[in-house]
């Protein structure tokens, strides 16, 4: 008969449990201060249409608080992540927010929700005061709107309204120098949709007087087919097409636009392309597609960027989406936030944030700062280029100019009253 | 409303050919799948809620089938075929047992099994979307007739679902399988008093209706991306359908899709704000002027 090993405490660890024991009468302070982790709360979302996205929030996420435990914590207290999946519901997101903080200790939430969602969490933050970072909400007005500004939350995501400005800075140019003058325009109808599509047509009329907008097209999101859509502006007839589809919407737009050759018959200005969920996924993607950078590891075009991009590959096997800089960029915020404070806690922290500037792998100019008036992120890499179907898939991004973009949000957030 | 640009194209050739066969392949694919569906209520009595997923994992199938052998038809196939097993073994072992029982029960295990099958196709594929990728075969510039564009891939596509539509509707009505199909349908008792199994006619068309889903979920592969709830939607197209062509009818299902597809496809030039509107507009009028859809029969 062969011994097999009975369950309960084996002899060694009895060993080192009363060796543990020992270890805490001598010194408890010791013991206390390293069993206290830090609890950082995160609603995210885990299932669904967008799974993939919340996904790679929680792993950029992860890659950065191993860094950070690493290197000795936040002011000597290991991070300890609570993740939770909203299933893209804002009652859902809010309900988990409060739910991590009263019940489960966190001490300070990054909400990793879409714009349906953030706003939710946004007035959770509202209540309980808790310092909370939105990585994920594109919304300019979450952070323009004066409405929603509180001392306890900060933004670490890039913004509608800069990319508007962005895109239709470059997207003028080539329509003066090709001559593109009559546009239409394809973007899914909800509000990111509309406002986007918006405020990009605005710039370009502003940057490009001449451009008229001949055709407009409002297919539902997640609308499987796009045929009729795709025929409508055919017969339009548009020198150039503009759409912010985004994710499997976009490749199916581009498979069943390929194969009536839209894209050789017109300019096509694609914001959401150059991301990598998109791009690995489309399989004849068409050259030439000018887009605006989600994440791409080659833009901006430093070391640092391309082996953060490289690291994210080598442990999870995919490459990451524009969620995960924004994602990781937070959790670099808060370690720096925490060592300027010295001190772990949320209001000392959120003092810290407010006009921080960090080192940064995604910053236009290796840094990215969190702007005190309106704590939102300014300063990171944004730009446009063109695609090519295989690696690098945008070969050459033109980035954006921070000065002009800030001189028109400026200008932008007068015309809205937010200012 | 854009009613100038409706009647430009009306009056174009070249619009209206273009329009017209973008009609026909939305309406195609809407017909296949809901010619299984009225098929299956035709013939079972059943509301088939979860015939989305046959269409989703018919996709599915052909994608992994594709990327296996690189071969087109195989794709085609093993999503067709791969959906009719699918189909018996899901009528067999569960839809057999609520045949009898009240419609909220049917529809409570149909609802069941969408979150099954769309939770299965998660663990299988993953989360993400995904894409087959147009065959190289079919990556040619698109044909041009009297100035309208038409993509060969989709000629393709309205000829496999003409030819489903023909062979379906001869073998209902000449042959003697089709024959006892409609016997069942009509009086199930009966049929098999006279010795017919009616278990394996029930399961045959079961995943008949399956197979034609998966069929048009494998067509619709290199065009549409692939994601858990993609039959969905679909689902709710091939439902309209269903009741503007009459519960039951083949020929129905047939004018119904392509009566939805060119509705979609003009709509959106005369009416871009409506025309999902104008679709749900078209279904209430037929169901108030013909309750029972256009070739639907009244039930005895």
């Amino acid at each position: 008969m062969t011994r097999t090993r009975r369950p309960g405490v084996s002899r060694r660890a009895t060993l080192a449990l009363m060796g543990a024991g020992a270890a805490t009468f001598a010194a408890p302070w010791v013991a206390r201060a390293q069993a206290k982790t830090i609890k950082i709360g995160m609603p995210t979302i885990l299932s669904g249409r967008v799974a993939q996205l919340g996904t790679s929030s929680r792993n950029a996420v992860m890659l950065e608080v191993e860094k950070v435990n690493a290197s000795g914590g936040l002011a000597g207290r290991q991070i300890e992540m609570v993740i939770r999946d909203s299933k893209g519901q804002p009652q859902e997101a809010a309900r988990i927010a409060r739910e991590l903080v009263n019940t489960d200790g966190c001490e300070m939430l990054l909400d990793g929700e879409a714009s349906s969602g953030s706003f939710a969490v946004h007035e959770v933050a509202r209540d309980l005061g808790v310092l909370c970072i939105h990585t994920c909400s594109e919304a300019s007005s979450l952070t323009a709107d004066p409405k929603q500004h509180i001392p306890n939350a900060f933004r670490c995501v890039r913004q509608g309204i800069h990319d508007s400005i962005v895109g239709a800075s470059y997207a003028a140019k080539i329509a003066k120098t090709k001559g593109l003058k009559k546009w239409a325009t394809c973007s899914p109808d909800y509000a990111y949709g509309r406002d986007t599509t918006g405020e990009f047509t605005l710039y370009l009329k502003k940057f490009a007087p001449d451009v008229e907008i001949i055709s407009e097209s409002w297919p539902k999101l997640f609308q499987p087919d796009y045929t009729e859509v795709v025929t409508k502006i055919l017969q339009a007839k548009p020198q150039a097409l503009y759409s912010c589809l985004w994710g499997g919407d976009l490749t199916s737009y581009i498979d069943q636009a390929n194969i009536y050759a839209m894209f050789a018959q017109m300019e096509v200005f694609a914001v959401n392309m150059a991301d990598y969920t998109a791009l690995t996924v489309v399989k004849n993607l068409p050259k030439g597609i000018h887009s605006g950078d989600r994440y791409i590891k080659t833009f901006p075009p430093t070391p640092e960027n391309a082996a953060w991009g490289d690291a994210y590959k080598a442990k999870y096997n995919e490459y990451p989406t524009n969620w995960s800089w924004q994602n990781a960029t937070a959790v670099m915020f808060l370690s720096e936030a925490v060592k300027k404070a010295n001190s772990a806690d949320g209001k000392k922290v959120a003092e810290a944030l407010t006009g921080l500037t960090i080192k940064c792998p995604f910053g236009a100019d290796g840094t990215v700062t969190m702007r005190a008036d309106d704590h939102t992120l300014v300063g990171y890499a944004i730009g446009w280029g063109t695609t090519i179907s295989q690696e690098p898939y945008v070969p050459d991004v033109q980035a954006g100019d921070w000065k002009t973009i800030f001189e028109l949000e400026a200008e932008w957030k007068k015309s809205k009253g937010y200012t | 409303m854009d009613l100038d640009a409706l009647a430009g194209c009306l009056t174009s050739p070249a619009c209206l050919v273009t329009q017209t066969t973008s009609g026909l392949i939305i309406g195609m694919l809407l017909f296949l799948v809901a010619v299984g569906l009225t098929l299956i209520f035709g013939v079972l009595k059943v509301v088939n809620f979860s015939h989305g997923a046959f269409y989703m994992f018919g996709a599915y199938f052909a994608m992994t089938a594709y990327q296996l052998t690189d071969s087109f038809a195989l794709a085609m196939l093993s999503g067709a075929l791969g959906t009719a097993i699918l189909g018996l073994v899901f009528e067999r072992a569960f839809m057999s047992r609520v045949y009898g029982a009240d419609v909220l029960m049917q529809l409570l295990v149909c609802y069941a099994f969408v979150l099954i099958f769309d939770d299965v196709v998660r663990m299988i594929w993953g989360p993400e979307f995904r894409s087959m990728g147009m065959p190289a075969a079919f990556q040619v510039p698109p044909l041009f007739i009297a100035g309208g564009v038409v993509p060969p891939y989709y000629l393709l596509l309205i000829g496999v679902a003409l030819a489903v539509a023909l062979v379906l509707g001869l073998g209902l009505a000449r042959t003697r399988i089709g024959k006892v199909i409609r016997a069942a349908a009509h009086n199930p008792g009966m049929v098999s008093a006279l010795g017919i199994n009616t278990g394996l006619i029930y399961g045959g068309v079961f995943a008949l209706g399956g197979m034609l889903a998966g069929l048009a979920g494998a067509l619709a592969a290199p065009v549409r991306s692939l994601t858990p709830g993609m039959g969905f939607s679909v689902l709710i197209e091939s439902f309209i359908v269903t009741v503007i062509g009459g519960m039951g009818s083949i020929l129905g299902a047939l004018i119904g899709a392509l009566l939805i597809g060119l509705i979609r496809s003009f709509g959106s030039l005369g009416f871009p704000l409506f025309t999902e509107g104008l679709m749900y507009l078209f279904m209430v009028i037929v169901l108030v002027s013909r309750p029972t859809g256009l070739f639907g029969k009244e039930v005895a």
